[in-house]
Order: structure tokens, then C-alpha cells, then sequence
């Protein structure tokens, strides 16, 4: 029976932990309760991107986009909408809190820009439905693949779609395969490596919860083009909800033949295991991620020789990122022209990103290569939060620089941000205000590597911590400004001398901050200054008599408590005890609390 | 072949050679810390970084193999820059007590620091004070002082196959320590020092006993002590490096006279026992060898009788107790050759020399850091009594006693052992080197068993670095194969072997096996002079041979003072007498004693 509504509702973790699997239930019990649960359909899909507004739903045909739903709201929609065919209009997504118009979805700019392959099933079907992967060409391509292609067409559409790396390198795929293929060994293994580890990051979660077929289609046809009948999917233990999804895709699969001895009556059979990361941000470098998976310490090892030649266990291996997988059976099918013709001339196709940090639109989104940072950040984004200074924006996470103002109208490629100090990889962008204190981001950044430096080589070991120990000296007001100089030495030595990308990009985000932003550096050390208030060591709060009316709020806020005086009467913070958590601040109506 | 440029310099490398490799070909020294010619390249320190022309990445040169047309810059001014901050946060990481360490003006990050003329550290100290680990007695692991090079774990892993330590935490916890954090002790540590003597700085050492030894020399009075020393056939063609003098030249006779001034009473050489083991060992060899003659090689095979495995490498006994205790029969009951020499000096030469056992002092000179354990393996090493060995000490530690001495060992007087502990054959002398005891047993056997002198008593199939050999002689009628193997990681192969055909009611490959622990034999010892490679290796072998060469009798048999041991005490090999004092035994040992 052909049902009258679709009620998509958001199952990425995102609105999952703001109770989106509570809206989902709800709207089945209340479709029952109200007698139609034969007239609508509830799914539960993936991420809809725009994080920012979740809990989403959306109702289709109507494409009405309810935004921060919560289980309550289930009632209203089911009586509303299913019964009475009319839009809540109270929960539709409008531009800011107080406009009154309703966007249409077609119409909300965060959605303008994008442009989507990769996130091509996420927010559309149910990722725990293999039928509905299928209705949109899904194992199509794979089809294709094992009857029409022979491997090296596949390689060569590969290689003429000019597909690179997503994982941050920006290898080209084509190429990466032909050499696996060209290696004779009786096994050979195709890793999709899901160690998503950047701090904000979470584009391959999100593509894994929202469509984990596309991944295995691709990891097939991966092993078709090089010869391999075993894949592994490396997936940190953190992603649960991505990891049951895997493993029902691999079930369904396998149970319709599409997985597994012969598949779809061929002769090429494909096998796919799960192997779980313990979350170590250096197993998301191959020859550590494959160490991993052998069951060793995650401890990078030189290349050459490089996995494609001898990997796994020895074994000719090919190891790419989710993203990149999810590209290939849309290249398959759709052809390599289409994919080239969309992207920069060296880059190619499009690239998601985690858009986060102070934003008006958080989210995840996926634009096509040469977009410009501008478009992102205030097109797509919608500018930064509170109408505050941007600062800038710092793209590839701890191994990424901090792009500013200047540079944004610079088109995304994988060469423009290495030349703006910056990378790609894997997708993480973090967008900065004036509220951000550059010393101390750079201190968080370090503090992220010297935590998950391996150990094994001595320049990220030492480096990452002596610059991490220098940083928190300057924060700290206790800078000297050779100091500078040691930071500069240190980050070239690492960036030069470490064994892998991990050390060798550790020092990244401190040199971009100390290329763009020195005075502020300076300031810390000579002034013990910190002009974004964000190095507590460096603010100091007081309360200005004058504008204090001794209401007692600053003092009631104070977890100390260290903030006395009289009813009525200016009160007075004992600068000895403050601890500088800034809630007085905040508290205070008359803005008399004073930061210096 | 492939041609590349280092620093312009024109080079044809084999393929797959590494830009180290090619570099030292055309005389360009690269700065390395963590890389060692004897490992495959772990590549953690970031030192030996080179640039390539047209690339703007660095690259380790220890790893990186070279292709067709690159061109190298080894040294410029970034290079140096890059390296000396490496250094320099290498140091800021590593105590500043250089005047008190082991490895004091012999430490490759000593040496590193020198030449890149570090005058100043720029970074602040993060030292982690980690607790000392000296339960094996033979070596003492010191985390404060490493520097994470991998070294030693690579040696005990892929080189040793001992598996004893790995690394434990992350990051700058990063540390060096057996699995589970046990102690070195606990661990399945077989205590043959090669970690040690790859160490490039003081982070595992020899657990010096010098001090032990000068005690005893120093006695006076009612304490004194008679004070013996025996030195092991590999110490005389390795002490020389520790003085300054080439790979391979060969000290015999300078060292008795050092012991002489140093104060002992009585110089032995190990060589001589040596002989006595070849007779214990070899006559236990023959009995094992004529019973299969009669049952059958795989009769033999399955009851265990066959083949026999030597036994002089006490780092071998322990893997052997720890990891093929099944093959516990297999093994040879003789002692080795330090032992069997300290039992003989607290019974036969003490009755002699009218010395009371209690009062004697027996020192041995090893190349070993093992044989500080063997000293007090079992009950067995206290037959005559007594601790038979009191105190092993390795050929460093004899460097070092003698430097204290002041004692000028290059321009020192030659002089002869005692008697009749001393003098000793060419068979004696090869023990030394990998093969060396499976050869001069041969020598024997053949006398032996046909009642005829061998012409021609060089084996030189059984000689030399290939990790594993093996050789067939035919010895009255019968072909004897035999085996040898040395460096740990080489026997799995051959033993494996003989358990498979054990297990499948076969004919054991070999009917003689002989294992020693380290690379090249003793002259490889984990207590040899540090920077041992194949080629200081293949020097002091082939000294090691030349001293057999130039001795009087070539086989343990000819001795006439092993002659006369037998005849006036111990009778005959093997006698009830011979057992008690030469013989010893063996069992399963736990791999972790927690």
C-alpha cells in the first residue's frame, strides 16, 4: 500500500545523543496511537549535515524541514501533518530565532553551496535497509564492475576520474591501485581505513552511519580492479552506532549474495572483516594503522616500501580513507568525464568537511574542489556566531595551519592549502573568533599530539612536548622571547626529522599562529597580555565600584567563593583566590566586572 | 646495479641498497644514532636525515633505498642545523652524568654531542626517573639513560628471538621494559647481553663486578685469598679493541702476564678445558652415536639420544630450558668449558697445589654477560664443594680492571698460563668462534671412533657467519651429519626441524647439532668491546683460527695434559668421577616466573 508521508528522522550520533532515537520511537508510538501508521512510514536515516539545527526531520513529500525537534513534538507532528496535511509551522526552520518566515528547504544557504556524492544516501535512505541503497543504484556499479570491466578499465577509469586520497595525503587513487595490481602475490588486502581521529572531525562517521554499503560496494570494486578477496575495515572502537551499521550492511549483503563466495553468480568472491582501533590517533597513518590490524604496538615503519607493494602481512595492500570509497561507485557508474569535470584542475570532485567551532551553522557538508573558504564560512556556515570578528579558520585539524582573513577567497584544492601553511586532510575545519587566543590554541593543539605521539621517533617524541612545555610557559605570562625562536627550531626539526605526517605536522598550527599572529605571541610574553582573555594565568578580574549596584549575583555565581561586600554596597573579588572561571563575568548585568 | 650522486659524487650501489649504504661507498660519513649495521632499520632517531635534489622532503637515510639518477646532499647548513636541534632535544631527555656512566667516552650520543659541537642546551630537561632493573645479575637496565633507539629491542626480538622486552606507554612514557612490565629477571631474558652490547649509550650494561674481584685480589692476612683466573678463548682476539689496537690481533700472552701483575696466583686458560669438554662431550657423543648405529637414526630421533646439542652457551642452555624444554635429552650433560675449569681448580690443581678449596678465589674472563649466571645455575656449578667459579667477568670488565692497574697492556712483556690447567690445543682455541666446538669434536670423534689421526683437521664447512650451516663427514664407514647455528633467531629453523621429524617417527636431519647464542660465536659475545659488525667479526674469527694454527697439538685428545688429568684423577671421560665434577643437567624453566 503506497503510504502518504515520509517522516525522515536524523540517526547520526549528532542527534542521536539529543534524543533523536527517542523522537523516532515516539512518532511510531503516536502514529499507532492516532490509527494512521498505515499512511506514513518513519525511517531512520543519516546525517543530514546540518548539525547546528538538530535533532532534524523531515517530512517528504512536503520537504518540510523540522529543525531542533524534540520526543514531545511527535504528537503534534503526526496529528499536523499526517493527519491533517499541514506543516507544524513552529518547529520549520526559519534564518534566525526571531525571523518569522519559514525557509524552504531548496532555500536554506546552508544547503546552496554543497554538492553531494559522497553524502549522495546520507539523510535520504535507511542505512540499515540494503533495498534502499539498492533503489538508488546501489551495487550497481559493483555489478558493472565484475561483468562489463575487466580490473584494468576499472583502474583506468579510476585513474582518468583524477579521484585522490580524501584521507589528507591526496594520493591519486588510480595510481595507488594500478601499483597493487601490479604486484604478483597469491593475497592481497583492501583496507577502508576509518580511524577518524582529528579533534571536530567526524565526516567519515557521519558517511559510515548514513550509508555503509556505498563503502563496501567500493572496497569490492577495489578488490576487483587489484585482485584481492579480503578487506578490512579499521574503525576506531569510539563509533559504535557506525560499527553496528557496518556489521548489518555486511550481514544483508552477504545474505543477498552481494558479499561473500561468487558474488552475484561471478567468479570473484569478497570477504569483509571489522577490525576495532583502541583510538590511537597515530593508527590513522598506514603502516601504524596496519600494524594495528596485525596485532601489533600501532608504531609507523619507513616507506618505501609502500603497503601497495608490501603491506598487510607482508602483502600487496591498499589502504583508503571512508570518503574516498564512498566516491567510487558513483565513478563507476556515473563515469569518469562527470567526476573530472567537477573540482580544480588537480583536484578533482568534491570534499566534505566538518564545518565547527564559531559558527553560525555548524555541520557537515560537502562542497565541490575549488570552493573558497569565504563560501564556506559565510555562505554555508552563515558567518561567526554572535556577529563577533572572524580570526581564522584552521583546516586538517592538529596537522593543519590557521588560514586567515587574507586568504580565504583562496579556492580549496589539495596544493592551495599546503601553500597557505595549511592541509586538507582529512576534512576537519574549525572556524576561530576574536574570542580565541592564538597561544592557547596552539597549546591545544600540541597538547592533542603530545598525547598521541607514538613515541617511536625522537623528534615528534621530545619535540612535540618541549614545544607543548614552551607553549603553556607563554600562556603562563613566563615567555621570554627566545622562546619564539625555540618553538621555530623545534617545529622545523620535527617537521623536517619525524618519521611520519603525525610528528611531521605536529608543529603546524603553532607555526601558521606564530607566522600570522606574532604580536599576539609577543604580547603574551612582553605584556603578559592575553587580549582574548582565554589564558587564565594572564586575565584578571575585578569589579568596577562605580557601575557595581551590589545586587549579589557575581557573588551567588562564584564557585569559590571569593567575591564579597554589603547589599547594595560595590562588591569586591579577592584577585588571590579567583580562580578565573569568568563566571562573574558572565553573571554581571552592568557589565561591572572588569577583565584585564 | 644503480647509479646515484651523494654530494655529486658519482656511486653504483646494488639494488635495493640505502642511501647510508651508498654514501659510505663514496667515503661520505652520514651522522646515525639508532641505526646499527647488525638491525634492520628502525629509523626512530631522525639523525641521518639527507635531502634529494628535487624533492623538497627529508628523507632517513638508514631506510630509504636509493633510485636510479637521485642525487644526495648529505651536509649543508640546514642539514646540520636540523640535526644538532635533534641532538640537542635527544639531550634534553638524557641525564647529564656522563663522567659517571659506563659508556663514559665509549657512547655514541657522547660522541654525537662532540662532533656537532654542543656547547649549550637549549631545552629544558625532562628526565622521568625510572627505577633501575638489575635482577638478571648478568645485565642492568637503566630507562633514565635510553634514549628509545630500538636497538635492543630489535636485537631480542628479530636478531635473538628471546622476545624479553618491548616497548611499554606512549609517547614521551615511552620505555624499554619486558611485557607486563615484569622485571628483566622474571622475563624470558636469556641474559646473552647483546642488548648491551648494542646499547649506543648507558642504558643497559654489564653488571660490573671488578669490584668483587679487586676485593678478593687485595686480601691480606688470615682473609687472603688464593686467587685463579681462567680467560676464554674468544677474550684475547677482542680485549685489544678496548686498547686502541685493530679488530682480531690476538693478546694470549700479554693478558697472562696483566693477570700475573694484577695479582693473581694461578693464570688458566679456558682453552685447556676446552680439550677436557671436546673428551666428555665427545665420548658422550660417541655412546649416543654407536646406540643409534644399532637401533637406528629415528629410534634415536624419537627417544631423544639423537641428535646431540651442545651445551657450552649458558645464553643457549636458558632459551633451550625456556622455549624446547622438550628437547631437554637432546642435550649434552658436559659443562661448559668455564665450568668444567672451575671445578677442576677447586679439586684436581687444589689438591696439587696444597691450597685449601675454601681459600681459593676463581675468577673467569668471559665474553659473556650468561656466564655471570652460570656461575650459580644449579647445584651442579658447586661439585667440588665451593662455588665453583666464584666471579665472571666480561672481557670490558677486564679493560677496565687492567686501565686501573695502569697497567700498559700493548708493550707488555709474553709469558706462558700454569701449569698443567694451561696449556692447550688448537681445538681448545676454536671454541671461540661459531662452529668452532662442533669442529675440534669432530677432530676428536674421528680419532676415536677409527683409531686413526685426522691429516686434514680443518671442517671449513662449519665455519664462518652463514646464520646456519651444515656438513656431512664420514667417520668409519658412516656419514655423520651435523649442524651449527648461532645468533638466537637461527635456531628455531634447525630445531624445528628435528622436532618435526621426531614428531613424525623419521630420522633426525642431523646427528650433531651446535648452537651458540651470539653472532660469530663468543667473538660475538654480548661482553666483547663494543661496535662489533660482520667485519670486526670476521677479523677475530679468523684470529681465533690463525691461534689454532700456530699451536703445537690440533685435537683436545693430543693434550698430554688432558692426558695426564685423567690418568691421575679423573680417570677416564665419562668415569662415575668425570660426572660428578664435568657433568651437569637440565629442565623446563617458565618463560615468566610471575
Amino acid at each position: 500500500m503506497a503510504k502518504k508521508n515520509f517522516i525522515l528522522v536524523c540517526g547520526g550520533t549528532g542527534c542521536e545523543s539529543a534524543k533523536g532515537d527517542e523522537i523516532y520511537r515516539n512518532l511510531i508510538k503516536e502514529a499507532e496511537l492516532q490509527g494512521v501508521k498505515d499512511d506514513v512510514q518513519i525511517v531512520k536515516t543519516g546525517c543530514f549535515g546540518f548539525c547546528e539545527q538538530g535533532p532534524i526531520v523531515k517530512v517528504l513529500p512536503t520537504d518540510s524541514f523540522y529543525v531542533q525537534v524534540k520526543p514531545a513534538d511527535a504528537k503534534e507532528i503526526i496529528a499536523e501533518q499526517v493527519i491533517k496535511g499541514r506543516e507544524v509551522q513552529r518547529l520549520l526552520y526559519k534564518k534566525d530565532k526571531k525571523a518569522q518566515d519559514n525557509v524552504k528547504v531548496q532555500d536554506i544557504e546552508f544547503y546552496q553551496k554543497q554538492f553531494r556524492i559522497v553524502l549522495r544516501n546520507c539523510g535520504v535512505i535507511n542505512p540499515e535497509n540494503i533495498e534502499e541503497y539498492i533503489a538508488r543504484d546501489g551495487y550497481m556499479a559493483l555489478e558493472k564492475c565484475l561483468f562489463e570491466l575487466k580490473p584494468q578499465q576499472i583502474i583506468d577509469i579510476m585513474k582518468a576520474s583524477g579521484l585522490r586520497g580524501r584521507g589528507g595525503a591526496g594520493f591519486p587513487t588510480g595510481l595507488k591501485w594500478e601499483t597493487a595490481a601490479k604486484v604478483k602475490s597469491d593475497v592481497k588486502y583492501i583496507v577502508c581505513n576509518a580511524d577518524e581521529g582529528d579533534p571536530g572531525a567526524y565526516m567519515d562517521r557521519s558517511t559510515i552511519e548514513g550509508d555503509p554499503h556505498s563503502i563496501l560496494e567500493a572496497m569490492m570494486i577495489a578488490g576487483r580492479a587489484v585482485g584481492s578477496n579480503k578487506g578490512y575495515i579499521y574503525i576506531r572502537a569510539e563509533y559504535p552506532l557506525a560499527i553496528e551499521r557496518l556489521k548489518v550492511a555486511i550481514e544483508q549483503a552477504k545474505a543477498m549474495g552481494l558479499m561473500g563466495e561468487n558474488i552475484l553468480g561471478s567468479d570473484f568472491s569478497f570477504d569483509v572483516e571489522i577490525r576495532l582501533g583502541a583510538g590511537a590517533f597515530v593508527c590513522g597513518e598506514e603502516t601504524a594503522l596496519l600494524k594495528s590490524i596485525e596485532g601489533n604496538r600501532g608504531m609507523p615503519i619507513p616507506k618505501p616500501p609502500f603497503p601497495a607493494i608490501k603491506g598487510l602481512w607482508g602483502k600487496p595492500t591498499i589502504i583508503n580513507n571512508v570518503e574516498t570509497l564512498a566516491n567510487i561507485p558513483v565513478i563507476i557508474t556515473k563515469g569518469a568525464e562527470w567526476f573530472a569535470s567537477i573540482g580544480t584542475e588537480k583536484s578533482k570532485g568534491t570534499k566534505v568537511f566538518a564545518l565547527t567551532g564559531k559558527i553560525n551553522n555548524s555541520g557537515l557538508i560537502e562542497v565541490p574542489m575549488g570552493t573558497t573558504l569565504r563560501e564556506i564560512i559565510f555562505d554555508i556556515g552563515g558567518g561567526i556566531r554572535g556577529g563577533k570578528k572572524f580570526k581564522g579558520v584552521q583546516t586538517g585539524g592538529p596537522s593543519g595551519g590557521i588560514i586567515v582573513e587574507k586568504d580565504l577567497d583562496t579556492p580549496i584544492s589539495y596544493e592551495s592549502l599546503v601553500a597557505l601553511g595549511s592541509m586538507m586532510g582529512s576534512g576537519g575545519m574549525i572556524v576561530m573568533d576574536e574570542d580565541d587566543c592564538v597561544v592557547d590554541v596552539s597549546k591545544f593543539y600540541m597538547e592533542f599530539c603530545v598525547d598521541e605521539s607514538c613515541g617511536k621517533c625522537a623528534p615528534c617524541r621530545i619535540g612535540t612536548n618541549q614545544m607543548h612545555a614552551i607553549l603553556d610557559k607563554i600562556s603562563k605570562g613566563k615567555g621570554e622571547e627566545a622562546d619564539l625562536d625555540r618553538l621555530e627550531r623545534i617545529g622545523k626539526a620535527m617537521t623536517k626529522a619525524s618519521l611520519c605526517m603525525l610528528g611531521g605536522s605536529a608543529a603546524n598550527p603553532t607555526m601558521g599562529t606564530l607566522r600570522h599572529f606574532r604580536d599576539e605571541y609577543l604580547e603574551h610574553i612582553r605584556d603578559h597580555k592575553c587580549r582574548a582573555g582565554k589564558c587564565k594565568d594572564l586575565v584578571v578580574y575585578s569589579i568596577d565600584p562605580e557601575k557595581c549596584i551590589g545586587c549579589g549575583l557575581c557573588a551567588r555565581k562564584c564557585p569559590v567563593p571569593c567575591i564579597t561586600g554589603e547589599k547594595k554596597q560595590p562588591h569586591v573579588i579577592d584577585a588571590l583566590r579567583c580562580i578565573k572561571c569568568g563566571e562573574c563575568f558572565k553573571a554581571c548585568k552592568f557589565g561591572a566586572v572588569l577583565v584585564r | 646495479m644503480i647509479n646515484c650522486k651523494v654530494n655529486g659524487i658519482a656511486v653504483q650501489v646494488a639494488e635495493g641498497a640505502t642511501v647510508l649504504e651508498a654514501a659510505k661507498k663514496a667515503h661520505v660519513k652520514i651522522p646515525t644514532l639508532c641505526y646499527n649495521p647488525d638491525l634492520s632499520p628502525w629509523a626512530a632517531c631522525g639523525i641521518c636525515v639527507v635531502k634529494v635534489e628535487g624533492g623538497n622532503k627529508m628523507l632517513r637515510s638508514c631506510c630509504t633505498p636509493v633510485m636510479e639518477g637521485q642525487s644526495f646532499i648529505t651536509n649543508d647548513a640546514e642539514l646540520v642545523e636540523i640535526r644538532k636541534t635533534v641532538i640537542e632535544l635527544i639531550l634534553s631527555t638524557h641525564p647529564d652524568d656522563c663522567l659517571a656512566c659506563p659508556r663514559n667516552q665509549d657512547c655514541e650520543l657522547q660522541t654525537l654531542a662532540q662532533e656537532f659541537g654542543i656547547r649549550e642546551q637549549s631545552f629544558p630537561k625532562r628526565l622521568k626517573d625510572l627505577p633501575l632493573d638489575d635482577t638478571t645479575g648478568s645485565i642492568i637496565l637503566n630507562p633514565e639513560k635510553c634514549v628509545r633507539c630500538g636497538r635492543c629491542v630489535t636485537v631480542c626480538q628479530q636478531m635473538q628471538n628471546v622476545w624479553a622486552i618491548e616497548f611499554l606507554g606512549r609517547g614521551e612514557s615511552t620505555r624499554i621494559a619486558p611485557a607486563a612490565d615484569v622485571k628483566l629477571g622474571e622475563s624470558p631474558c636469556i641474559r646473552c647481553g647483546q642488548c648491551s652490547a648494542h646499547c649506543p649509550v648507558g642504558a643497559i650494561y654489564e653488571n660490573d663486578q671488578t669490584r668483587e674481584v679487586w676485593n678478593a685480589l687485595m686480601k691480606t692476612g688470615p682473609e687472603a685469598k688464593t686467587c685463579v683466573v681462567q680467560i676464554a678463548p674468544a677474550v684475547r682476539v677482542a680485549l685489544g679493541e678496548a686498547f686502541g689496537l685493530p679488530p682480531g690481533t690476538d693478546l694470549t700472552k700479554k693478558i697472562y702476564t696483566a693477570l700475573r701483575r694484577m695479582g693473581f696466583d694461578a693464570i688458566f686458560d679456558t682453552n685447556f678445558s676446552a680439550d677436557l669438554t671436546i673428551m666428555e662431550e665427545g665420548t658422550e657423543f660417541l655412546k649416543r652415536l654407536t646406540g643409534a648405529f644399532k637401533t637406528g637414526l629415528s629410534l634415536a630421533t624419537k627417544n631423544k639420544s639423537l641428535p646431540l646439542i651442545t651445551s657450552c652457551c649458558p645464553a643457549w642452555v636458558d632459551y633451550m630450558e625456556k622455549y624446547y624444554p622438550d628437547m631437554v635429552p637432546n642435550f649434552s650433560t658436559a659443562k661448559s668449558p668455564q665450568q668444567m675449569m672451575g671445578a677442576m681448580i677447586k679439586t684436581y690443581w687444589a689438591g696439587k697445589a696444597s691450597v685449601d678449596p675454601a681459600k681459593i678465589f676463581s675468577v673467569s674472563v668471559m665474553p659473556c654477560t650468561a656466564k655471570k649466571f652460570e656461575t650459580h645455575r644449579d647445584q651442579t656449578m658447586y661439585s667440588s664443594g665451593y662455588q665453583d667459579v666464584d666471579v665472571s667477568i666480561t672481557t670490558r670488565e677486564l679493560a677496565r680492571m687492567i686501565k686501573q692497574a695502569g697497567i700498559d697492556l700493548v708493550n707488555l712483556p709474553e709469558s706462558e698460563p700454569d701449569s698443567p690447567l694451561g696449556p692447550y690445543t688448537g681445538a681448545g682455541a676454536i671454541f671461540g668462534a661459531t662452529g668452532g666446538v662442533m669442529e675440534a669434536a669432530l677432530r676428536t670423534a674421528y680419532a676415536l671412533v677409527t683409531g686413526e689421526e685426522l691429516k686434514f683437521v680443518e671442517f671449513t664447512a662449519v665455519r664462518g657467519l652463514q646464520g646456519i650451516k651444515e656438513a656431512s663427514v664420514h667417520i668409519g664407514g658412516h656419514e655423520i651429519r651435523v649442524a651449527v647455528a648461532h645468533q638466537m633467531g637461527n635456531i628455531q629453523e634447525v630445531l624445528d626441524q628435528v622436532r618435526a621429524a621426531r614428531d613424525a617417527g623419521k630420522d633426525s636431519p642431523w646427528h650433531f647439532i651446535e648452537v651458540m647464542a651470539c653472532r660469530g660465536g663468543c667473538i660475538g659475545g654480548g661482553g666483547q668491546p663494543y661496535g662489533a659488525t660482520d667485519e670486526i667479526r670476521t677479523k677475530r674469527i679468523r684470529a681465533i683460527y690463525d691461534h689454532d694454527e700456530g699451536t703445537e697439538y690440533r685435537c683436545s685428545h693430543q693434550n698430554p695434559y688432558i692426558k695426564k688429568v685423567y690418568e691421575e684423577f679423573l680417570e677416564t671421560p665419562g668415569s662415575p668421577k668425570a660426572h660428578q665434577l664435568l657433568h651437569t643437567h637440565y629442565e623446563e624453566r617458565p618463560l615468566f616466573l610471575k
